[in-house]
């Protein structure tokens, strides 16, 4: 790993008319990573890939990506990035192979070299054979997979990918990990937004929090999980109307408790000798889990609510 | 030497366009093999005393194939400046494609404008072809005053661009067709000169660019003097293509970098 990071943000903010999306926040991100936004919808993670993207000029603040200025230099520099879009921006007029072709060409990419690589690409992300496919009627999958070949079609030196799984079933979902474990495997180093706790595990390295336009917390998911949660968390369902009376009751009885709409949140260092000590209060919950803390712990604790809402 | 961005995006275009080529053509062919039949020689044949113009009278057909060339301009343009446009932001986003790769918004707006004077063009020859070959005008004339035909083209395409960058409702597009582009085909001195039309009215027809490009067509293809310097002609078109260009490069950008 080098020392000098591919990415390196100042102060950077983005307002909009009437809000500030991204507000004030730092961070480097190095080769080879494989590096998180995480957070709920509207905490800026989109804004801030955008401006990453040179596609949105910063408000203040600095940013600098491969080297680049992105608002003076942003051409150059999106010639060497890769962005796999929230929303899909396919032709969908268009054939699998023709999407990639375009795009290519939008790079400056010609002939056999293109040919080749729109070939390796389709192979890579499991569409060789619908190459001569019209995208329209492709499922949700096959949308995202072969967004996520375009953006490597001039084999970038960093990969955006903007909610990459949203709205894909978990079997895509699964197939998508895959390919991104694959890319990063091969040293490509990849920016990821992500609403989903289990998908940041997964896949980075290293990550941030963002809420309300800022970042809560910094760094590899084990890491931000030892500093922000406990080892276990308890999950305790009652009876509708139930819970209220017996969350009265649980006091005491955790490191931390967290009374959530539909459950409630022990955190404990040993999640079975918790649950036997709610069975000792005469407390009798319809379903006790037992579970591993996870960065949905994380984000609870910093921000007093759940990721997916 | 690499490719220019600008003529990425034009080549992107092109490529699109080879999908749907075929039937285009068709149109590009019929249509107007269909208005000079149904115009100039059904309805062309009342009109048995020829239209006066400032070279003399000619026969119906040749007054309204020249004007014809231009208004086929004008509706391809239109056309090209609207729904793909409209795709572009919001149908497939192609153009927010686009823009996370090396093309700036310049090079799209440039690029989009250089891909629809070529369709234009396009329409235009086949058009000039079918005219000159029903008899309608001399080839030779009818391929000149394809210049200015395009630049009327251009003269409506650039200000609609600018419009639909800015508005997201695609029946806003349907009321341009009807309500602007169509009152000028039918009363720009296309089928019956401006002089015609009520006093009060003859000068909103002498300032849409359809006329400006119908006079400077007409000129050139029958050879008979313009009702204004060809210079003015060209310069008010200029001035709308200009303008629209600079308005739709504005729009792109408040469109695009948010």
């Amino acid at each position: 790993m080098s020392n000098e990071p591919l990415v390196r943000a100042r102060g950077l903010t983005k307002r909009f008319a009437d809000l500030v999306a991204v507000d004030d926040i730092d961070f480097d991100i190095y080769k080879g990573q494989a590096f998180g936004f995480l957070g709920p919808n509207g905490a800026g993670k989109t804004s801030t890939m955008r401006m990453i993207a040179a596609v949105s000029p910063p408000s203040a603040g600095t940013l600098e990506v491969l080297g680049f200025d992105p608002v003076r230099q942003g051409s150059q520099l999106r010639a060497r990035l890769g962005v796999v879009p929230q929303e899909d921006t396919l032709d969908t007029e268009l054939t699998v192979s023709e999407n990639l072709y375009i795009y290519g060409r939008y790079f400056g990419l010609t002939g056999a070299e293109l040919a080749t690589r729109v070939d390796e690409l389709l192979r890579f992300v499991q569409l060789a054979e619908r190459r001569d496919s019209v995208v329209d009627p492709l499922s949700g999958g096959m949308k995202r997979r072969l967004t996520i070949a375009r953006g490597l079609i001039n084999e970038p030196a960093l990969l955006i990918l903007d909610e990459p799984t949203t709205g894909l079933d978990p079997q895509a979902r699964h197939a998508l990990w895959d390919r991104l474990y694959r890319l990063k495997q091969r040293g490509v180093t990849l920016i990821i937004t992500t609403h989903y706790m289990d998908e940041a595990e997964q896949l980075c390295d290293r990550l941030v929090v963002m809420d309300k336009a800022k970042i809560a917390a910094e760094g590899s998911p084990a890491e931000l999980i030892a500093e922000f949660s406990t080892r276990e968390v308890v999950e305790l369902r009652f009876a509708p109307g139930h819970q209220e009376r017996a969350a009265a009751r649980l006091d005491g009885i955790a490191d931390r408790i967290e009374v959530l709409p539909d459950r409630v949140l022990l955190y404990t260092g040993d999640g079975d000798r918790t649950s036997i000590a709610v069975t000792a209060r005469d407390i009798h919950p319809e379903t006790t889990v037992v579970r591993r803390s996870t960065l949905e712990d994380v984000f609870l604790r910093l921000t007093g609510r759940t990721l997916v809402e | 030497m690499t490719t220019p961005l600008a003529v990425r995006v034009m080549e992107a275009d092109a490529f699109r366009y080879r999908r749907i080529w075929k039937g285009s053509v068709v149109t590009a062919f019929i249509n107007p093999m269909l208005f000079l039949v149904a115009m100039g020689h059904g309805f062309g044949t009342l009109v048995d005393r020829g239209v006066s113009t400032t070279g003399g009278t000619v026969g119906y057909i040749a007054f309204i194939a020249p004007a014809l060339l231009a208004a086929t301009a004008m509706q391809t343009a239109a056309n090209e400046a609207m729904w793909p446009v409209m795709a572009g932001f919001k149908w497939n986003r192609t153009y927010h494609a686009a823009l996370a790769t090396p093309i700036r918004i310049p090079d799209l707006v440039s690029g989009t404008i250089y891909w629809i004077a070529v369709r234009t063009l396009m329409a235009c020859a086949a058009f000039a072809l079918v005219a000159g070959l029903m008899g309608a005008a001399p080839p030779v004339r009818m391929f000149l005053a394809i210049p200015p035909a395009v630049l009327t083209g251009i003269a409506f395409a650039t200000p609609l661009m600018a419009f639909t960058a800015s508005t997201d409702k695609e029946t806003r597009l349907s009321t341009i067709l009807r309500f602007a582009i169509m009152p000028m085909f039918l009363f720009s001195g296309t089928f019956f000169p401006v002089e015609e039309l009520p006093a009060w009215l003859q000068p909103v027809a002498y300032a849409t660019p359809l006329w400006h490009g119908v006079d400077l067509c007409r000129a050139l293809a029958l050879d008979v003097p313009a009702r204004m310097p060809w210079v003015i002609h060209v310069a008010y078109l200029l001035a709308w293509a200009g303008i629209g260009w600079a308005l739709a490069a504005r729009r792109f950008r408040k469109r695009l970098e948010i």
